[in-house]
This record gives C-alpha cells, sequence and structure tokens, in this order.
C-alpha cells in the first residue's frame, strides 16, 4: 500500500466570477522511503498542490473540489485526507506529515529563539517535559549538522544564516519523525554551495528515518540529484511521470523535452573558448564573436573599495568590506560576468559604479573618461552610458504608469527625442526586445515575469548605452523564459555590440553567456579569466568550491558530489581597526588571475 | 497569477482597477452618495432650502416638527431644516477648505522632508512633533484665540493642526519609496530629484492621503462644530451646524429639536466621511489584493 495516493484530485480558489479550477484531476503516489519531485514553472501548480496534501488549502482560501487523497498513517490505517476535519489534519501535521517552505526567515518566528521553536513541536506532539524537549531540540540540531548546537539553541533566526535556518527549519519539521516530507523549493532562496550541504543533509536523513518525500522544484538539476520519481506539471495537469532515470535519458511529452532542453547545463561548452545562446526550437547557434580587443574598454574599475559603516550606539562598530579593491576592465561587446555567492559583493560593485552606493575610492572610467566623481555633465554621461537591469522586473517599474512611459523616460531625460518621435522609439525599442507596440499601453502587473524583464532591457537601451549592469537579471525568471531573455541579450550584444557586466550566481547561465569570468569572495576578486579558463581549470579553492556544488541536471552523475565542503562562508562583517589583505593577482595563464594571499581562510 | 491578468483583455488603468474595487464596497458607495446629496442640497441651498434662513417668524417660535417646519423652528422661530441645508455650505467649506489647505502644506513638508533626510528631516519632524503634543482642539482654540474668532480663522486653525500628520504619514511613506526598486531604476537613468519626487515618489503616497483627507473631513467638520459651538467660529446669525447646536443649548428638555436636527446633520456627515475613507482605504490598499 502507498504511503500517499492522489486520484482524480480537483482544487479551486473563488475568483471574481465563481471558483476557478487551479488543479483539473492529478494522480500521483509516493512509496514510503521515496522521493518524488514534482517540477514546473510558476503557475503550474506544485505548491498549491502540497497545500492540499496538508488541507493548508484551507487557510490560503482554496477547496478541494473533487478526488481522493489516501494517506496511510502509521497505524496502518488508510485516511482521506480530503474529508478530514481541520481538528484531525492538525493532529496529522507534524507527527505524520511535515512541511519544509522556501524561505526560512519568515517561516521562523523573529521573536522566539530556535530551541525554543523546534521543543514547541516535541512538547505539543510527544508530550514531553520542557527540560526533555530541550534536549531533543539539541539532539535534531546536532542531525540536521549545525556545528556547536548546544549554544545555538539558545540564538534568535535572525543571528542565523540562511543555510543555518533552513537546517533548523529541517529539524522542525523532522522534530516528530514525520512519515511523509513536503519540502517545497527549500532550496531556492540559498546560494549553491548552501543548497549542494542542505540537499545532501535532506536526501541522507530521508534515508535514515525511512519518509516518502515530495518535493517540489523548479530547478532541474536538483531534480536529478534528489528524486527517485518525477513527476512533471504544467497548468495544473501532470503531463508526464516516471523514474528519474528514464525520464531524463527520454522524456516523452514536449513539455518535458522543453523543460530539459532549457535547462543550462554546466561544462556544455567546455570545448569553446566562446559563449553561444541557447538551442531553442532548432534554430542554428552561432557563437558570440563579438568582443572588440584593443579598443578602449567601456569600463575599467580600479581599486574601487566599498565599505558600509556598522554603527552601535554612536560608535562605530564595525565594517562590511562589501567590495575591497576591485579592479577590472570590460571591453566594448564583451560579457564579464561576476560570480558570487550572497554576501560577496558582487552586486554591491554593481550599484557602486552608477553610484547607487557611493565607493570609498577607487577610480570608475568609462569609453576612457574617468567619471570616478560625478560633477557637471559627467552625471548625465555616466547615466547615459551604463544602464542597471535589476533581478526583479516588477518591483523596477513604477506601477503607476504604463510600460511605454517607463521606456519613454530615458528618452525624456536625455533629450533624445521629442514629440512624436518618442512615441515612434518607445515603439522600436519594444519590437527589438520582442514585444509589441501595443504593450506600450499595458502597465506592468498586465504583463508576465519574462515580459516585465524584456520591458526593463528595453528601458536600459533607450539610452543608446556602451554598458548594461545585469544584476541577476534572469534569476527570478522560470527556466523556459530564463532561456529566451538569455538569447535575448546576447542576440542585442550580437547586433548592438554592447557589453555587459553579468552579475550572477548562476554558474551554468554564466557559462554560456559571458567571455570572461570574475570571481568575489568576501569583497574581493580572488579569480578572473577567460571562462574557459576559469571554468575549466579553476585555480582558486573558491572558485573549485563553486563549481562543484552546481547540481547537474544528469541522475547518473550524482556520486560526483561526494566530497562536499561543511564549512560556512566567513562574514564580511570586521572590527574598525581590522583590514583585509589585497594582494595583486598572480597570472597563471593567458589574461587569467587568481589571488595567492589568504582571503576569508581560503588560498 | 500573471496568467489571469493576462487572460483579462481589458486593460485596466490604476484608475479604473480603484473604481472597480471601489464599486464592491456598498457601505463606502452609500456614503459617497450620501455625501454627494449633501453637497448638492448646500450648493442649491437657495432654490430648495422652504424658508429663508434668517427670516424670524414670530408666530411660530420654538415650534416642534410639523409639516409646515419639517425640522421644526429656533427661538427666532426660523426654520431649522432650511437653515441645515444653508448651514451645511458653511460647515462642509469649512471642512474642505481646512483639509485641503493642511493636506497641501502638510505633504509638502512631509516630501521634502522625507526625500532630503538628514538635518532638514529632523528640523522640520521635529517641528511637526512639537506641533502634534498639543492635544486635539487646543492648538485651534489658541490660534483662534490670536487671529480673532471668525470662520475664515476656524479654517487657518484647522489646517494647522492637520498639517503635522499629513506631514508625518508622507514622510513615512515617502522613505519607504525613496528605496523602492523603480525608484532606484529611475534614479540610475538620470532622472531628476524634481521629477524623481513629483513622478514616482508623490503619486506613491497618495493612497495614503486621500484616504485620511476623507476621514479629516469629518474631524475637521466636527472641530469646527465645537469651536463654533464654544463661541469661537462662526458667529450668529451664520446657520453653522455647532453654532445652531450651541444656540439650543439653553432649550434642551423645552424644545429639545434645535440641538438634535443640526446635531444630526453633524453626525451624518461625519459618518459618511469615515465610512467613505474605510472604504477608500480598502480599494486602494495594494496589500489587500
Amino acid at each position: 500500500m502507498a504511503l500517499l495516493e492522489i486520484s482524480g484530485l480537483k482544487l479551486a480558489f473563488p475568483g471574481e466570477d465563481g471558483p476557478v479550477e487551479v488543479i483539473h484531476g492529478l494522480d500521483m503516489t509516493v512509496e514510503a522511503g521515496e522521493t518524488v519531485a514534482i517540477v514546473g514553472e510558476s503557475g503550474s501548480g506544485k505548491s498549491v498542490t502540497a497545500l492540499a496534501v496538508t488541507r493548508l488549502l484551507d487557510h490560503a482560501g482554496g477547496r478541494i473540489t473533487a478526488g481522493r487523497i489516501g494517506f496511510t498513517d502509521r497505524a496502518g490505517q488508510v485516511r482521506d485526507l480530503a474529508t478530514q476535519s481541520q481538528e484531525a489534519m492538525r493532529l496529522l501535521r507534524g507527527p505524520e506529515i511535515a512541511m519544509v517552505f522556501q524561505e526560512p526567515m519568515t517561516s521562523l518566528n523573529p521573536v522566539l529563539t530556535v530551541g525554543r521553536q523546534i521543543a514547541e513541536g516535541v512538547m505539543l506532539h510527544q508530550g514531553l517535559s520542557e527540560q526533555a524537549a530541550t534536549e531533543e531540540a539539541r539532539r535534531l540540531l546536532e542531525v540536521v549538522r549545525i556545528p556547536d548546537a548546544a549554544r545555538q539553541l539558545g540564538r534568535y533566526p535572525f543571528q542565523l544564516s540562511g543555510g543555518m535556518r533552513q537546517r533548523v527549519m529541517i529539524a522542525i519539521a523532522l522534530s516528530c519523525r514525520p512519515r511523509l516530507l513536503i519540502a517545497d523549493e527549500p532550496t531556492t532562496a540559498l546560494d549553491v554551495t548552501v543548497q549542494a550541504q542542505v540537499l545532501r543533509l535532506m536526501r541522507s536523513l530521508q534515508k535514515e528515518l525511512g519518509m516518502g518525500l515530495i518535493f517540489i522544484t523548479h530547478d532541474m538539476g536538483v531534480v536529478a540529484e534528489m528524486a527517485d520519481r518525477v513527476v512533471v506539471m504544467q497548468q495544473g495537469r501532470v503531463v508526464e511521470t516516471g523514474d528519474v532515470v528514464a525520464l531524463f535519458a527520454a522524456p516523452s511529452h514536449a513539455y518535458t523535452k522543453m523543460l530539459l532542453d532549457a535547462v543550462p547545463v554546466l561544462g556544455s561548452l567546455a570545448d569553446q573558448a566562446l559563449p553561444a545562446p541557447f538551442r531553442i526550437a532548432g534554430a542554428p547557434v552561432v557563437v558570440q564573436d563579438t568582443v572588440q580587443h584593443g579598443a578602449v574598454p567601456v569600463l575599467e574599475l580600479d581599486g574601487l573599495v566599498t565599505r558600509f559603516d556598522v554603527r552601535r550606539r554612536f560608535r562605530l562598530a564595525g565594517r562590511i568590506h562589501a567590495a575591497e579593491q576591485v579592479s577590472l576592465k570590460v571591453w566594448p561587446g564583451e560579457t564579464l560576468a561576476l560570480v558570487g555567492e550572497s554576501g560577496c559583493g558582487k552586486t554591491t560593485t554593481g550599484r557602486s559604479i552608477i553610484r547607487l552606493e557611493q565607493p570609498r575610492s577607487g577610480t570608475i572610467r568609462v569609453n576612457g573618461e574617468d567619471l570616478s566623481d560625478l560633477s557637471g555633465a559627467k552625471e548625465k554621461r555616466l547615466r547615459r552610458a551604463v544602464q542597471f537591469v535589476f533581478q526583479d522586473p516588477f518591483a523596477s517599474l513604477d506601477p503607476r504608469l504604463t510600460i511605454g512611459f517607463s521606456i519613454a523616460e530615458p528618452i525624456h531625460t536625455h533629450g533624445l527625442a521629442q514629440g512624436p518621435a518618442v512615441q515612434a522609439r518607445v515603439q522600436a525599442l519594444l519590437e527589438q526586445v520582442g514585444l509589441l507596440p501595443e504593450h506600450a499601453r499595458r502597465y506592468p502587473h498586465e504583463m508576465s515575469g519574462g515580459q516585465r524583464q524584456r520591458v526593463c532591457i528595453a528601458r536600459a537601451l533607450a539610452s543608446e548605452p556602451s554598458l548594461i549592469i545585469a544584476d541577476e537579471a534572469v534569476a527570478a525568471l522560470d527556466v523556459s523564459i530564463r532561456a529566451q531573455v538569455v538569447n535575448l541579450l546576447m542576440d542585442l550584444q550580437a547586433r548592438l555590440g554592447l557589453a555587459y557586466l553579468f552579475i550572477s550566481h548562476d554558474m551554468a547561465v554564466v557559462e554560456r553567456v559571458s567571455h570572461r569570468v570574475a570571481v568575489m569572495y568576501l569583497g574581493q576578486i580572488v579569480e578572473i579569466g577567460p571562462r574557459q579558463a576559469v571554468f575549466g581549470n579553476p585555480q582558486h579553492p573558491y572558485t573549485k568550491r563553486l563549481l562543484e556544488a552546481v547540481p547537474v541536471p544528469d541522475p547518473t552523475r550524482r556520486a560526483a558530489h561526494a566530497a562536499l565542503d561543511e564549512s560556512e562562508v566567513p562574514s564580511p562583517l570586521r572590527t574598525p581597526d581590522d583590514m583585509p589583505v589585497v594582494a595583486p593577482l598572480v597570472a597563471v595563464g593567458a589574461g587569467h588571475y587568481v589571488a595567492r594571499h589568504r582571503v576569508g581562510g581560503l588560498y | 497569477m500573471s496568467a489571469t491578468t493576462l487572460g483579462s483583455a481589458a486593460l485596466r488603468s490604476p484608475l479604473g482597477e480603484f473604481w472597480r474595487r471601489f464599486r464592491k464596497k456598498r457601505v463606502a458607495l452609500v456614503s459617497l452618495v450620501v455625501i454627494v446629496l449633501l453637497l448638492v442640497a448646500a450648493l442649491m441651498a437657495p432654490w430648495i432650502a422652504p424658508y429663508d434662513q434668517a427670516t424670524p417668524d414670530y408666530d411660530a417660535l420654538l415650534e416642534g416638527p410639523s409639516w409646515t417646519h419639517w425640522a421644526g423652528t429656533d427661538t427666532y422661530g426660523r426654520d431649522i431644516f432650511s437653515r441645515m441645508i444653508w448651514g451645511g455650505r458653511v460647515s462642509l467649506t469649512v471642512g474642505y477648505l481646512s483639509v485641503l489647505l493642511g493636506c497641501v502644506v502638510g505633504v509638502t513638508i512631509g516630501l521634502v522632508s522625507g526625500f532630503a533626510g538628514g538635518w532638514v528631516d529632523g528640523l522640520l519632524m521635529r517641528i511637526m512633533d512639537v506641533m502634534l503634543a498639543f492635544p486635539g482642539i487646543l492648538p485651534a482654540i489658541a490660534v483662534v484665540a490670536l487671529l480673532g474668532p471668525g470662520i475664515v480663522n476656524v479654517i487657518y486653525a484647522i489646517a494647522i493642526s492637520a498639517v503635522p500628520v499629513f506631514a508625518r504619514l508622507v514622510r513615512g511613506t515617502t522613505l519607504a519609496l525613496k528605496q523602492a526598486l523603480y525608484v532606484q531604476a529611475s534614479r540610475s537613468i538620470g532622472v531628476s530629484r524634481t521629477n524623481l519626487v513629483l513622478r514616482h515618489i508623490l503619486p506613491g503616497t497618495m493612497p495614503a492621503v486621500i484616504v485620511y483627507a476623507s476621514l479629516r473631513m469629518g474631524t475637521s467638520i466636527l472641530t469646527a462644530a465645537s469651536l463654533s459651538f464654544i463661541g469661537l467660529g462662526a458667529q450668529p446669525p451664520s446657520p453653522e451646524w455647532g453654532a445652531m447646536l450651541s444656540d439650543g443649548r439653553s432649550y434642551l428638555g423645552v424644545a429639545d429639536h434645535i440641538t438634535i436636527f443640526p446635531g444630526l446633520a453633524i453626525f451624518i456627515t461625519v459618518l459618511a466621511f469615515n465610512l467613505l475613507g474605510d472604504g477608500l482605504r480598502d480599494a486602494l490598499d495594494q496589500k489587500l489584493r
């Protein structure tokens, strides 16, 4: 008998004109000790399905309209979760079914210590005394490999890193030894190296406890890493289900094929020096030979330093060394990727260039002109030559203005056209990014995520810049859309000779787009060089760690990740008199430089 | 979510979106109708008031409600219903002008304070704090005492006491919007500070301002009535509602209708503005979407 057996499940949410069905008859099973991955893009209904199983759906306003959710409980009795009372479900949640959510910060209560939060569930469901429950909480923290567990019990969520918080969430979920664990994008908000640690932890815990695991994700690499079986969902329907190895080897449904094709695979360009767009719909792929070596660099950073003071009681308590002596050059038509994990200073570097942060020192040259200070007309020239594309396209468009107005803003600001010519220019820009002229009249909320990012790209193009800084510009998009937007960026580069500073944590996408790569760690560039050299022959231990942690979308290659580093990235916060050592990088190949001095314990 | 918004072919402007949601708030819609009726009545007072509000009728002193005098008559035999209609002109004008004045000054201070930050913000906000430190009607009384009684001075007095509240409200929203990604995006394009504030930040503060303004209308009318009641506001024979209440004060128990009907007018107006404010808040609040 299967642990979980869903048949003919239909779910609906109330809409303006009556209920809207979001799941149209779903069937799936999970055996004890099995990992079933549900994959699909946003809106496919994968999270809603998880909410239905736990019946947290009722709190979200949804309703089960048809079907059965058979669940075999500890006593061997089969219960239909679709018809259980809320009270009965409350007793099942925790000891029988537990959930781990995407955002570990918001799923933990900020005003309670982590020990207290773990002990709460233990006391409630196992009837232990407070002291025994605290002891159990400590043991659970050890189970999820949190170092120095006894001390961590008394800490608050904000004092822990993202990876630590997610481990605490897993500890809470496991505290009652559930038979079924539902993990909804548990590693999406985490850095790659931390993601690798958490995934490995979940896999070994699942084997130890023999629980069923439903793993919801959009990331095919994670699926290949975790799943025994895969359920592919699209718009509320299961389009394909099967064994993970078979499904990756020979997907039968067109949508699955498309999903797998759109996944950037790290190493797919290993034998090629130049980047190349994704192959979509069999179109011939042209390599991106656009760099104009020997020309004046569009961007030249020399010793850029940006630090943030941390004050306590009006005294300087420490400094965050977000960018330390960052030096780099970007040539016309070149894509330089700036990679690293959260807190490494890559975004700060990008924001310092356009002065959304104020650098402490260093020079910033754009097209050969020193724009380190923005006096007089220099600010206008910088703001025209360098454009920025943010990660979240919805938040970076004014919700009260039409798309057309947003795109026209730089044209008006820099006086590039007047009167009806503005309109024509906006329409041309929309077409250039693959949108229709009619879209100009729309508001941001009337467009999809991919369309919004295209709008942001159109706005960036409006001032005819020579450099676009793309800060995780494709990170928030679904895989298929991501591939399209990446291709758009590369197409624009080929046609307009644009240069990109491509800030990203996604090594597979970086491999696709970049000519050169700079790896940042604790505010410093620790390795920089041609993409092929850095990826094929990484010299710095941090670069190696970063590349090893990337999940490979191939279920037959799991064993390669056995030796994984469990250490945490040190904090970039230092005391005021503690200055980091920055030494010049050492050449190890043609244009390939690496740090040979100690950076946060690594060298 | 994005799929459904794309599915609806109709293009909705923020205004259209607001109206679509506001329409569903029955209570707020009724309140709006009541307010419109009150406004129309006040504007059309010369034509719809059954009697001249100022003409005494010594044959009909302190008469109770009847078919000839719907709300009865006062100590001079003046028709109370007609005086209420005429009084609406005074009370609504005071409410409207004082809120408008307080709002314009307050929003400007809030925008400057929030956007400039630093010592400008510190100075402006400390001044606002001082103004807020006086309880309720006290600063209004002080201003009227200084400028002398009269309806115009009441408008100034109420406007001044509304300034710090609008300033604080707008400063808070401005601080939040200054950090919004779309404002940063516009900044990185090179948009000037003036345009940044007027085009991107000011419209973002408007939902909160509109809601608060409608709530403030009720309070302002009430404050004006209170000032008139204690003799600092509208002077006799002006039919201001608070002044009418004051007139009837000595006849409570003898001729209750003199106070009940103007009191009812104040009550309905203030309630309507408050309910409208609640409805506006629900319809304008993006978090409720």
